[in-house]
């Protein structure tokens, strides 16, 4: 059993309710590796994907998660629900609500988001990203990703590098790696640092050369190159030569060290090809642990109860 | 109609007192103070263990009317600011058509009047429809009876539109009244930039925005002699900067309500209650700190609410997209008596001036003083009486108190509003 009713932050998980969802997500990692990749954990649960903000990777990876725990979904976006009709998000979970169903799954624009979902329905709620605040699934999945590596991640240390303070991932990854007793440190140009590092409890530096040589995982972060380019970094040309992931700084790192980035990569500005395919690179094994720590979440927050898993 | 105020700890220190005696309001206006009145034809009203003083005065309000009556009415805003012990409020010029003519004023004024409640002193704007660009009627206004003149909501963003305004307005031997705010660096924030921010992964609203416009408006009130209030400052710093200016002779006033004296960034939890989100926002418990030094060492002028009504609908949503504001007026005196007077840490001396005297005197209003021949603007107050925060205890039509559900000190229970019984025993007339 976890210790919260739903997933909204990593900030409230402890240590065991992480452990828990990446040891269950071991065992649907194996299912996903079957000729046959469903088992009917959820079977009778209806799951609501309520995307009110576009997403095309963390919504199919839910959506095939829901699908081999054989749950029956219903797909909302944005644009078909009824909030660009002008109802409230309030009057749009409660109509929901009342057909019945067992989880929302959310991704949305506005920080909070999950949270007052949560104050307007009985059903587990999800957090598949609301504004720049949190992404809890893609922080566990980075955490099994790592742990997978290394068989650890308490002493490991990781540096999270770019666009850190418009980045939700940041918000999940830092304080779900220190639950697990990895250190973190953060870089980025100063128009890219957060604020007040100190509620992390984690270093902040500009210096990416310097931080390379002493981590385990080097977590490349996606710039929002639409949003950013001449507002507060100048180029995409000038990002990739100061904090661009290339083959010169990627022999900077020590020898067993690994590349994540949470996707999608623009190639050529915060990742080169190089690194992108090389072997340091984890990046399509979190696409892969995701679908897996999706299955883990859902499952044990709708009851958890061993329907034919070989755990 | 005669009332005879028995038995009341008098605090005037415009007229030096301070202790029990009876006062006698004989029409609009106060007939006689002394220790011991009969009572003759007059209604007696109990004073025993109450404080009287001048009636309250709230310089920072918006009653959304017109244009917003669905969030309050002038109707409405009144009976909240008479449950909350005011005889007196100003208001921000915000409505809809801003108040920016001599039309609009007049309409306020009318308005008020017929609601017979609290006395409202309508504020005009600066600049046409408050968009920074061209100058109200100002002249028409002040003449219309207009008290003061601000943008309030946000900023006068060009220097030179500032510079402009407060030109002009000097003529006038009145207040300029600023939200200071600096656009271009607090862009979409919503909540203090810092801790507050970072934890709740929302755009941060940085100290700097508005300390920065602060600097300059009391740079321009330099240069053009025009007297400047500094509306609900919200930053140590902020503080400071105003302290230094006063400290050099300059026509420099401010003002701090009660959310920004008693609530922090750290209230604001994941939760994300819309009920704390604020223009300027909340800050950190060292500012806090700051501000409640400032107010009761004379520092800062006033205390105001700058009450600010929105309907359930835009508040009860994402935080980032709720409005801003919290209203105050039925909350802003039992604050102050549960928090600082009741404590200690504010004398009954300090809490008049900044609650009766010194918003009359920033706007250029005959003051109030308890003594034969003044108005009779009067507030009773009872230092002990519970009040719990709830929405039936709430008189304006809105209900987004960031303080919903406390239970305070102190609350006033009785107003007189030019000789008019406003507030009896706690209850609206």
């Amino acid at each position: 059993m976890l210790s919260v009713r739903n997933l909204i932050d990593t900030t409230s998980l402890t240590a065991d309710d992480i452990t828990q969802i990446l040891d269950t997500a071991r065992s649907f990692a194996e299912v996903n590796s079957r000729a046959i990749k469903k088992v009917p954990a959820l079977r009778g649960r209806t799951i609501v994907n309520l995307f009110l903000e576009p997403s095309t990777r963390t919504r199919s990876s839910f959506e095939l998660a829901e699908k081999r725990l054989s749950a029956d979904s219903l797909n909302m976006s944005g644009s078909t629900s009824s909030v660009v009709k002008g109802e409230s998000l309030a009057d749009t979970i409660q109509t929901i609500s009342a057909m019945n169903v067992d989880m929302f799954v959310c991704r949305a624009r506005l920080a909070g988001t999950p949270y007052l979902i949560t104050q307007n329905t009985d059903a587990v709620v999800i957090n598949a990203g609301d504004g720049k605040h949190q992404h809890p699934t893609q922080a566990l999945l980075d955490l099994y990703t790592i742990r997978q590596n290394f068989g650890h991640l308490d002493g490991l240390k990781v540096a999270i590098v770019g666009d850190l303070d418009h980045s939700r991932v940041v918000g999940s990854l830092a304080p779900a790696l220190k639950t697990m007793g990895a250190e973190v440190i953060f870089v980025g140009p100063p128009t890219f640092q957060v604020s007040d590092p100190s509620w992390y409890g984690v270093q902040q530096t500009s210096d990416l050369d310097s931080v390379l040589p002493e981590v385990d995982v080097v977590y490349m972060l996606r710039v929002q190159l639409e949003r950013m380019e001449g507002a507060v970094i100048p180029s995409k040309r000038e990002y990739n030569r100061l904090y661009g992931l290339d083959e010169r700084r990627s022999k900077l790192m020590r020898p067993d060290a690994i590349v994540c980035h949470p996707g999608p990569m623009n190639r050529g500005m915060e990742i080169n090809t190089e690194v992108a395919d090389g072997p340091r690179a984890r990046i399509l094994n979190q696409v892969n642990a995701g679908v897996a720590v999706r299955m883990a979440a859902m499952y044990l927050l709708l009851g958890g109860e061993n329907y034919g898993i070989s755990a | 109609m005669a009332f005879l105020l028995k038995g009341a700890h008098v605090v005037d220190p415009q007229v030096g007192l301070d202790g029990v005696c009876d006062v006698l309001i004989e029409g609009k206006k106060i007939a006689q103070v002394a220790p011991s009145i009969e009572a003759g034809d007059a209604q007696v009203v109990d004073g025993a263990g109450k404080y009287l003083v001048p009636g309250l005065f709230d310089m920072h309000v918006h009653f959304r009317d017109p244009g917003y009556e669905y969030k309050e009415t002038i109707y409405t805003g009144a009976r909240s600011a008479t449950k909350g012990g005011f005889s007196d409020v100003a208001t921000m010029p915000n409505t809809n058509p801003v108040t920016d003519s001599g039309t609009g004023v007049r309409y306020q004024i009318d308005r008020a009047r017929h609601a017979n409640l609290v006395y409202v002193h309508p504020i005009g704007a600066l600049t046409k429809g408050e968009k920074g660009e061209e100058l109200a009627e100002i002249g028409d206004m002040l003449v219309e009876g207009a008290c003061a003149f601000s943008d309030d909501g946000h900023g006068v963003q060009s220097a030179g539109m500032m510079r402009t305004c407060m030109e002009y307005v000097s003529q006038f031997d009145r207040a300029v009244l600023a939200h200071c705010e600096v656009e271009s660096l607090t862009t979409h924030g919503v909540v203090n930039e810092g801790r507050a921010s970072t934890r709740l992964g929302m755009f941060g609203w940085p100290a700097l925005g508005e300390e920065l416009e602060i600097v300059r408006d009391i740079e321009l009130a330099r240069l053009t002699g025009c007297q400047f209030h500094v509306c609900h400052i919200s930053t140590a710093r902020g503080l400071d900067i105003i302290r230094r200016a006063k400290a050099e002779g300059l026509p420099v006033t401010c003002e701090v309500t009660p959310h920004h004296l008693f609530l922090t960034e750290e209230n604001i939890t994941e939760s994300y209650n819309t009920n704390l989100k604020m223009n300027p926002p909340l800050r950190t418990a060292a500012d806090a700190a700051a501000l409640r030094e400032g107010i009761c060492d004379g520092s800062i002028d006033c205390v105001v609410t700058d009450h600010a009504p929105h309907a359930a609908h835009e508040k009860e949503c994402e935080f980032e997209i709720a409005a801003f504001g919290t209203i105050g007026l039925e909350t802003s005196l039992p604050l102050m008596l549960t928090n600082l007077v009741n404590k200690g840490k504010m004398s009954w001396d300090t809490l008049v001036r900044t609650m009766a005297i010194n918003p009359r005197h920033i706007l250029h209003l005959d003051p109030v003083k308890v003594e034969a021949g003044s108005s009779a603007n009067l507030t009773l107050i009872d230092p002990n009486r519970k009040i719990k925060v709830t929405p039936d205890f709430i008189e304006s039509k809105s209900k987004n108190s960031a303080f919903m559900g406390m239970t305070l000190t102190g609350c006033a229970t009785d107003v007189f509003v030019e000789g008019k019984h406003t507030l009896v025993d706690g209850v609206v007339a």
